[in-house]
């Protein structure tokens, strides 16, 4: 028993359930294994070590006395620093925030604690959600556990690297244009976007709202599928939170059909990534499942309206952040202006400020028809081939990241490549439709590649299922020792 | 030099909403409360958080746009504003661009005995900002943000005001029509209902409109009259001179009585509206517009202008009973009880009932009187079973006691008397005493039989019917 850390979620509670184990037992195990590698993975902006004993001491007293303990009583869970934790730092990983304490929790964090989960710490994250490396983070540079050199994917670069580490089971993610699903491909674990209003953002720091969502990060089916359960449902502080139940899901794609999309296979994909995701399709094909051709000809335009969409929303819910009320604040103050001018430009970083001026300039009068209107027409457009697509099959299949994980610096001076890796995953985003990752090979630097299930609005069940049959076939996906 | 031009005016009218909590939050909705108090995560604005519609809010704007004979939209799409500044947390307000609640109504007003009518061109709700409080000894500048996410009502009208009167007039009838409904507590001092004053001018009969000023800092509507006359002089003054009027907004000064540029139209503010990604659309379902439309009581100058028609009241008394919902039905079912004068309920209204609720700073309802009692004793004048002066005495005791008018009446002995057999001896007595005014009588100072009637009534202790006093004493003098 000496490696509890490395333990799944499932196992953890199978455990406890046993009392062969105690709650107060996984957590140090976690907390140790944390502070013995997170110099080098940079997985955390916070740790939470002295509540979750706490907390870990409460769900034992709860065990001991016999009381009804919650759906994750003693498993230890990260949680992405744009979620409001009560009482603990939150800093979306900008120096805005630094030194942010919420008074309230978000109802993500409400529910794992209904559940006596134990929150560990919150990962870092590329500023703002703002990001596919984790380079953005105002703090540090989370590290990719099987090559630490190169970078994890973001923006939940923090959960991804943190959960493939082995350091915690499970994490939570929040995705915008593909920051569970693109990290979890690069450090071969499974992340799922739910659908758009299955999981509440009360208390997720905005984005883009209209398509940010949040979802969880594992290196189990089943560990996802459980911290799915735990923070899905309506909320009513959420007013695009839908009455969402979690239907469970299966083990088996037999008679399923998987569409190809081959708008998704094109030159901007690596012949890697290409060949793992074929691969993938044709074990799912000998579980069973049967492939069809289908087609989403305006994918090549996603990419353009996500950036308008979620910039032209980003520099809106941005402006709270003025140096006036909390957070942090200018150095210049001899007028409002200067205070406005200064504290945006001293607390936000490159990306961010990037975003916000894109955002500014696609919503101004005279602009607002040609980029923000166009843009929302896209989207619409995006989302019908989608519903489409989706009639003549169950899930679509398709590559999730064009590439491995890349070094550290290698992209982060040209914007513009980096926003072409979002091209497999923020159309699901605009269509509000659910994708999972799920980790289907290497590179020739045993780097992991993963492929991604696209299912109907609200139909986890099928991705959980199509992902649960394939992680049986390949006997359980590979975990870096680290 | 005025009359060769005319003044065009449009009001956007913001009224706070009197419902329980904000429109985005549970807080409490309420006016002097303890600084920053009233606030949440939410109408704060903090990271993450997410505001919820509070339907009531959409409820009262309904009511307010059946009462201004708008087109209920029925679906309240929300709408970002973007700017920053101090006293506005989210750094955009939560308002409502290209689809408002309610658009294409009317009101009809009075300016002078005439009714006019203004066009309503839209309603729409969102939230209050803050407040900043400037305060040296402080430090500088503070917030409020107790205020943040009051629901407001934003009114817009046509350019169909043609001049301070008309404007004052239907400020005027706005907030009478909000406190109708009950939806808002309409104080201007208090901040409840603001206005912003567009102000033009054209040369009379020309159709195309003047380049448009708009006018802040509006604190009362005799300000608004006040700021739109200035405005229009100074208008019309730049024109008369060959100057331009340019595009841009000025601040009111109502103290010095003149306005300065506040900014002009190259500084106008970009407020990027879009749809607020965080409220979803919803859409009212009609059988909810109904019942709402249904539920609205008669406003306060339709209601005028029925008394004027069908009671032969003046204007003047007509709007002041109708301007206040409880008079008004007092008013009403009084002459629903009993067949009787509506200009003798009027004068009773507007006299002695008004004079006793200045008196004790209360409303008509928060008095004993009913409207059976007040009914019952006009009607008793009115066939002159007792005389106004008996009327007095009873009202002075129904005002506060729920007795029988019938019962004083026998108690106190006040019916009148008019059987002249009993009334021949109080007159000849009265005659008698009064010599010198009988022999005035006789020498064509016929105006002293004011006099002798006043005496006897008098000596029959109020009771005697006064015009049958006044024939007999008439005939008394001519029979001598």
């Amino acid at each position: 028993m000496e490696k509890l850390y490395s333990l799944s979620a499932t196992q953890m509670k199978d455990l406890l359930d046993k009392k062969e184990v105690s709650s107060v037992e996984i957590t140090k195990s976690v907390i140790e294994r944390i502070e013995n590698t997170d110099k080098d993975i940079q997985a955390y902006i916070s740790y939470n070590f002295e509540n979750a004993l706490k907390a870990a001491e409460n769900v034992d007293k709860k065990i001991a006395s016999g009381e009804k303990i919650g759906a994750m009583a003693g498993i230890p869970v990260a949680v992405k620093d744009n979620m409001c934790t009560k009482g603990l730092r939150t800093t979306a990983a900008s120096k805005m925030l630094g030194n942010f304490v919420p008074p309230y929790n978000a109802t993500v964090v409400e529910r794992l604690i209904d559940s006596d989960a134990i929150i560990i710490g919150k990962t870092t994250m590329d500023e703002f959600a703002m990001g596919s490396s984790g380079e953005n983070s105002a703090f540090q540079i989370a590290r990719n556990p099987w090559d630490t050199t190169r970078v994890p994917g973001g923006s939940s670069s923090g959960s991804a690297a943190t959960v493939a580490a082995s350091q915690v089971p499970v994490a939570l993610g929040s995705d915008t244009g593909g920051s569970i699903r693109q990290p979890a491909s690069l450090t071969g674990i499974v992340g799922m976007k739910p659908t758009y209003g299955s999981v509440s953002r009360y208390g997720l720091i905005a984005f883009g709202s209209s398509l940010d969502q949040i979802g969880p990060m594992a290196r189990t089916v089943d560990d996802a599928a459980l911290l799915f359960k735990t923070v899905s449902g309506y909320d009513e502080k959420d007013a695009t939170s839908k009455h969402y139940e979690y239907k469970g899901y299966g083990d088996s794609v037999k008679g399923m059909k998987l569409g190809i999309p081959k708008q998704y296979f094109g030159d901007g994909i690596s012949a890697v990534v290409k060949e793992k995701v074929y691969a993938a399709v044709e074990k799912l094909k000998e579980l069973g499942a049967e492939v069809v051709e289908v087609s989403l000809p305006s994918t090549d335009y996603a990419l353009s309206a996500y950036y308008i969409i979620s910039s032209a929303e980003a520099s809106s819910n941005l402006g709270r952040f003025d140096g006036v009320k909390y957070g942090y604040s200018g150095s210049k103050r001899g007028n409002l202006e200067e205070l406005y001018l200064s504290s945006r430009s001293e607390g936000f970083g490159a990306e961010v400020q990037r975003r916000i001026m894109l955002g500014t300039y696609v919503l101004s009068s005279g602009f607002y028809d040609a980029y923000y209107k166009k843009a929302k027409a896209l989207q619409k457009m995006i989302a019908k081939e989608f519903d489409d697509a989706l009639k003549v099959c169950d899930a679509i299949i398709t590559p999730l990241s064009p590439t491995t994980a890349f070094k550290i610096g290698e992209k982060s001076d040209d914007p513009l490549a980096m926003y072409a890796g979002d091209i497999c995953t923020v159309t699901l985003n605009i269509a509000g439709l659910p994708g999972i990752s799920v980790p289907c090979g290497f590179d020739s630097n045993n780097l992991p590649i993963g492929f991604q299930a696209i299912g109907r609005k609200f139909d986890e069940k099928t991705l959980l299922t199509i992902a649960k049959a394939y992680e049986n076939s390949v006997g359980g996906f590979a975990v870096k020792e680290f | 030099m005025m009359t060769n031009y005319e003044i065009v005016v449009g009001l956007e009218v913001h009224a706070e909403l009197s419902t329980k909590t904000k429109i985005f939050c549970g807080c409490k909705n309420e006016f002097g409360a303890e600084v920053n108090t009233n606030v949440c995560p939410i109408c704060m604005g903090m990271p993450g958080t997410l505001p919820k519609l509070n339907k009531q809010v959409v409820e009262y704007a309904i009511k307010m746009g059946h009462a201004l004979n708008c087109t209920i939209n029925g679906t309240t799409k929300q709408d970002r504003k973007n700017y920053f500044y101090p006293d506005l947390p989210k750094a955009y307000q939560i308002s409502q661009f290209d689809i408002p609640l309610c658009a294409n109504g009317y009101l009809d007003v009075l300016v002078n005995d005439e009714i006019k009518r203004i066009g309503i061109t839209r309603i729409h709700i969102e939230e209050d900002a803050g407040k900043l409080i400037h305060d040296d000894d402080l430090g500088g500048t503070l917030a409020d943000y107790n205020r943040c996410g009051v629901p407001l009502i934003e009114i817009v009208s046509e350019p169909d005001i043609r001049s301070g009167e008309e404007a004052y007039a239907y400020l005027e009838t706005i907030r009478k029509t909000l406190l109708y409904l009950g939806i808002s507590d309409a104080k201007m001092q208090e901040g409840s209902i603001r206005c912003d004053v567009n102000v033009s001018v054209r040369p009379k009969g020309s159709e195309k409109f003047g380049t448009r000023v708009e006018m802040k800092n509006v604190n009362s509507f005799h300000a608004a009259q006040r700021a739109i006359e200035y405005e229009a002089r100074r208008q019309i003054d730049e024109l008369t001179h060959g100057h331009e009027i340019r595009q841009e907004t000025r601040k009111w000064d109502d103290v010095k009585g003149r306005s300065m540029l506040l900014r002009s139209k190259e500084d106008a503010q970009d407020y990027r509206y879009f749809p607020d990604p965080d409220l979803l659309t919803y859409v009212i379902p009609d059988a909810k517009i109904q019942a709402i439309k249904d539920s609205i009581p008669e406003l306060p100058v339709q209601k005028a202008i029925r008394y004027m028609n069908e009671f032969k009241l003046s204007r003047a008394d007509a709007e002041l009973i109708a301007s206040d919902k409880d008079i008004a039905a007092f008013f009403e079912k009084c002459l629903s009880l009993k067949d009787i004068e509506p200009k003798l309920v009027s004068n009773w209204i507007l006299g002695d009932i008004s004079r006793v609720l200045n008196d004790r700073h209360c409303g008509i309802n928060d008095l004993a009187l009913t409207a059976e009692s007040m009914s019952e004793m006009v009607s008793l004048i009115e066939k002159k079973t007792i005389s106004n002066a008996a009327g007095k005495q009873i009202f002075e005791i129904i005002i506060d006691e729920h007795k029988d008018v019938n019962e004083i009446v026998k108690e106190k002995g006040l019916a009148q008397v008019s059987d002249t057999g009993a009334l021949s001896a109080i007159v000849e007595k009265v005659l008698s005493n009064n010599e010198k005014a009988v022999n005035d009588y006789k020498n064509g100072k016929t105006n002293v039989i004011g006099f002798l009637v006043g005496q006897c009534m008098k000596e029959s202790k109020g009771k005697g019917n006064p015009s049958i006093l006044k024939e007999m004493v008439i005939a008394a003098i001519e029979s001598m």
